[in-house]
C-alpha cells in the first residue's frame, strides 16, 4: 500500500472518530424517543460558533473552547427538549419532523443574520503544528479532534451499558409508561439525553472547528452524515455508530483522495441511499 | 353549495386580481404565488394527503426546470417540449427513491428525499453539460410565443391559474378515488389498513410518483419565467423549505391549505426582500424557520384545520390522533 494511502486513511480516521461522536447523540436520541432530529448538524454547527467566538472574545483555545461548547449545546438540547420535543414527540410523524426542521432552519440561519455567509476559520496553529511519526504527518488539530472523540464516544457507551442511569434511560427506551411505574422519570430522562446528544454535538463541533472551514450551512452536509452514520450503525447503536462513522471517515477521505475533493460527499450520499435500499436496518441491526 | 359558492368566489377573485391590481410587482406578486401553491399542493399529495414527509421535494422541481431549460439549450426546441422529459425524469427518480423507504418508517422517507435532494445538486453543479455553476439559460429573445418567454407577468399568471387549476382538481379527484380512500385508511393507521388488504406501499407510492410529476411542472413554469435554473434555484435545499412550509402553514392534507400557505408567505417574503434588500435573506428563513416550529408545535393541522375543525368536528384534519 502506498505511503500516501496510508495517510489518507488515517485522515479518515481521526474525522470519522469525530463523526462517530455527534451521530451517537443523534442515534441515542432516536433510539430512545423514536425522533429524528434534523437539526443535529446544525447543533455541531452551533458547536463550532461557539468555539469561534470563545477564540475571538477571549482568545481561548480548544482547552476553554471545547468545555463551553459541550456545556452551551447541553443547555440548548435541554430547552429544546421541554420548549419542542417534549410535545411534538406525541403528535403526528409531520409534527415531529417539521419541528426539527424547522428548528434547524431557525438556527442556521439566525447564524447566518449574525456572522454572514463568509467562510471563518481558526487559525492554523491553534492546537498545534503538526507530528510526525515514521514518516506519517498528523496535524495536532486532527490528531486531538480523533482522539478526544474516540474516548468520549467510548464514555458515552459505557455510560449507556455500565451505570445506573444508562440503564434506566434504556428503561424509558424500552417502555417509558413501565419506567414510570418503576418510579423512573421519563422526563427527566428524555431531558438527560438530549442534554447528553446536544453536548456530544457542541464538543464534536468545538474539536473540529480548529480545522475545518467555520460557515452557517455546514450543518446541512454534517447532518446528512450522521444520517448515514446512524442508519449505517443501525439506530440506537452508540457502537454502531462508531463502527460506521469510522467507516465513512475513511470512505470519504479514500473517495476525495481517489476521485476527487468534491466528488467525496456525493459518494458519501449515494453509500446511503444504497444501504436504504439493501440493508436498511444497518450493519449491525437486526431485521 | 356553500363549498359552490364559495369555489366561484375564490375562482372570481383569483381571476380578477391582477385585473385590478395591475402594477408590475403586484402581477408579479400574483404570478409567484400560484407558482408556490402549484408546488406546494403538488407536495400535498405525497406529505399532507399520504403523510409521508418529503423534505427533498427541490429534485422533482429541478428536473422540470433542468428539462425545460435543457430542451431550449442544447436542441433549441421550446422549453415547453422539456415537460414530458421533466415529468419522466421525476416519476423514475421518485420511483427509485421511494420504492425503498416507502416500506420503512416514515424517518427513512424524509432522509432519504433530502439525501437525494443534495445528490443532485452536487452532482448537477459539477456537470459541465448541465451548465455546472452558472445553469442554462432560457431563450433571451423569443422566437415565438411557444417560448413562453413574456415581458409581462400577466401571461405567466393566468397560465399557472390554470396549472393550479388541474392540479387541485387532480387532488380532489384522487382524494374521492380509491387511493383517496386507501390513503386515508393508511394515515390513521397503516397496520389496520395494511391487514384490511390496503395496499400501503404501493398506493404511497403511486401518491409520491403522482406528486413528483405535478412538481417539475411547477419547476418546468418556474425557468420559463424566470428564463434560467441553476443549482441553488432548481436544487437548493430553500426550495424544498418553501414548498413544504407553504403547505404546511396553510394545512397539509387540505385542498387548499396549500393556497393560502402561498398567499401568505410569498407576499412575505417579497416584501420584506424590497424593504431589507440583501441584508433580508437570512431574516426570512428565520421568520420560516420560526413559523415552521410554531406550526409544528401549536397547529400541525395548518391554519386552515382551525376552520375545518369547527364545521366538522369530527372530520380527520389531519392532526393525527393519540393512540
Amino acid at each position: 500500500m502506498s505511503f500516501v494511502l496510508v495517510q489518507v486513511i488515517v485522515g479518515g480516521l481521526l474525522l470519522g472518530a469525530v463523526y462517530a461522536l455527534f451521530s451517537s447523540g443523534l442515534t441515542l436520541v432516536w433510539g430512545m424517543m423514536n425522533i429524528v432530529n434534523f437539526a443535529h448538524g446544525d447543533l455541531v454547527m452551533l458547536g463550532m460558533y461557539v468555539a469561534y467566538v470563545v477564540y475571538t472574545l477571549m482568545g481561548g483555545g480548544p482547552i476553554l473552547g471545547a468545555p463551553l461548547a459541550t456545556l452551551v449545546l447541553a443547555t440548548v438540547g435541554v430547552v429544546v427538549y421541554f420548549a419542542l420535543i417534549r410535545d411534538i414527540m406525541k403528535g403526528p410523524m409531520l409534527a415531529q419532523i417539521l419541528g426539527t426542521f424547522g428548528l434547524a432552519l431557525l438556527l442556521r440561519y439566525s447564524v447566518f443574520w449574525w456572522f454572514g455567509a463568509n467562510f471563518l476559520s481558526m487559525p492554523p496553529n491553534i492546537v498545534g503544528g503538526t507530528y510526525a511519526f515514521a514518516g506519517l504527518r498528523v496535524e495536532a488539530s486532527r490528531l486531538l479532534a480523533g482522539v478526544v472523540a474516540l474516548l468520549v464516544t467510548f464514555g458515552l457507551h459505557l455510560l449507556l451499558t455500565r451505570t445506573s442511569l444508562g440503564s434506566k434511560m434504556l428503561a424509558v427506551a424500552e417502555d417509558a409508561t413501565a419506567a414510570q411505574l418503576m418510579g423512573i422519570r421519563p422526563d427527566t430522562m428524555q431531558a438527560i439525553a438530549w442534554a447528553i446528544a446536544a453536548g456530544a454535538t457542541g464538543l464534536a463541533g468545538a474539536l473540529i472547528a480548529n480545522f475545518f472551514y467555520i460557515v452557517p450551512t455546514v450543518g446541512e452536509t454534517l447532518g446528512i452524515v450522521a444520517f448515514v452514520t446512524v442508519s449505517l450503525g443501525g439506530f440506537g447503536s452508540v457502537p454502531g455508530a462508531l463502527v460506521a462513522g469510522l467507516l465513512i471517515g475513511v470512505i470519504e477521505s479514500l473517495s476525495g483522495y481517489l476521485i476527487g475533493a468534491v466528488y467525496k460527499d456525493i459518494v458519501v450520499y449515494l453509500l446511503f441511499l444504497f444501504f436504504l435500499w439493501f440493508r436498511p436496518q444497518g450493519l449491525m441491526g437486526k431485521s | 353549495m356553500r363549498r359552490l359558492i364559495w369555489l366561484s368566489v375564490i375562482a372570481a377573485v383569483a381571476i380578477a386580481y391582477p385585473l385590478l391590481l395591475s402594477s408590475p410587482f403586484q402581477q408579479r406578486l400574483g404570478a409567484l404565488v400560484l407558482l408556490y401553491a402549484i408546488a406546494a399542493s403538488a407536495w400535498n399529495i405525497v406529505g399532507g394527503y399520504a403523510g409521508q414527509v418529503s423534505v427533498g421535494h427541490v429534485v422533482f422541481f429541478g428536473c422540470g426546470a433542468y428539462a425545460a431549460m435543457g430542451s431550449y439549450a442544447k436542441f433549441g426546441l421550446s422549453p415547453l417540449f422539456g415537460i414530458p422529459g421533466g415529468i419522466v425524469l421525476a416519476v423514475g427518480l421518485a420511483a427509485i427513491v421511494g420504492v425503498p423507504t416507502l416500506r420503512l418508517s416514515g424517518h427513512y422517507f424524509s432522509m432519504a428525499t433530502i439525501a437525494v435532494a443534495e445528490t443532485m445538486r452536487l452532482i448537477v453543479t459539477n456537470t459541465e453539460w448541465l451548465g455546472a455553476a452558472v445553469g442554462l439559460s432560457g431563450p433571451a429573445v423569443p422566437r415565438n410565443i411557444f417560448d413562453l418567454s413574456f415581458l409581462s407577468s400577466l401571461p405567466y399568471y393566468y397560465l399557472f391559474l390554470v396549472i393550479l387549476a388541474i392540479t387541485l382538481f387532480i387532488t380532489w379527484w384522487m382524494t374521492n378515488s380509491r387511493m383517496g380512500f386507501y390513503l386515508r385508511a393508511i394515515k390513521d393507521s397503516e397496520r389496520a389498513a395494511r391487514s384490511l388488504g390496503a395496499p400501503a406501499s404501493r398506493t404511497k407510492l403511486y401518491a409520491f410518483m403522482l406528486s413528483a410529476a405535478l412538481t417539475s411542472v411547477a419547476g418546468a413554469l418556474y425557468a420559463m419565467m424566470f428564463g434560467f435554473v441553476d443549482p441553488e434555484s432548481g436544487l437548493g435545499i430553500l426550495i424544498s423549505v418553501k414548498i413544504l412550509i407553504m403547505a404546511a402553514l396553510g394545512g397539509a392534507g387540505l385542498l387548499f391549505g396549500p393556497l393560502v400557505g402561498a398567499a401568505i408567505l410569498v407576499p412575505l417574503e417579497e416584501i420584506s426582500n424590497s424593504w431589507l434588500g440583501g441584508k433580508g435573506a437570512g431574516l426570512t428563513f428565520v421568520v420560516y424557520g420560526a413559523i415552521i416550529v410554531v406550526i409544528a408545535r401549536f397547529q400541525p393541522g395548518g391554519l386552515l384545520s382551525l376552520f375545518t375543525r369547527r364545521s366538522k368536528p369530527k372530520s380527520d384534519t389531519g392532526a393525527g390522533h393519540a393512540p
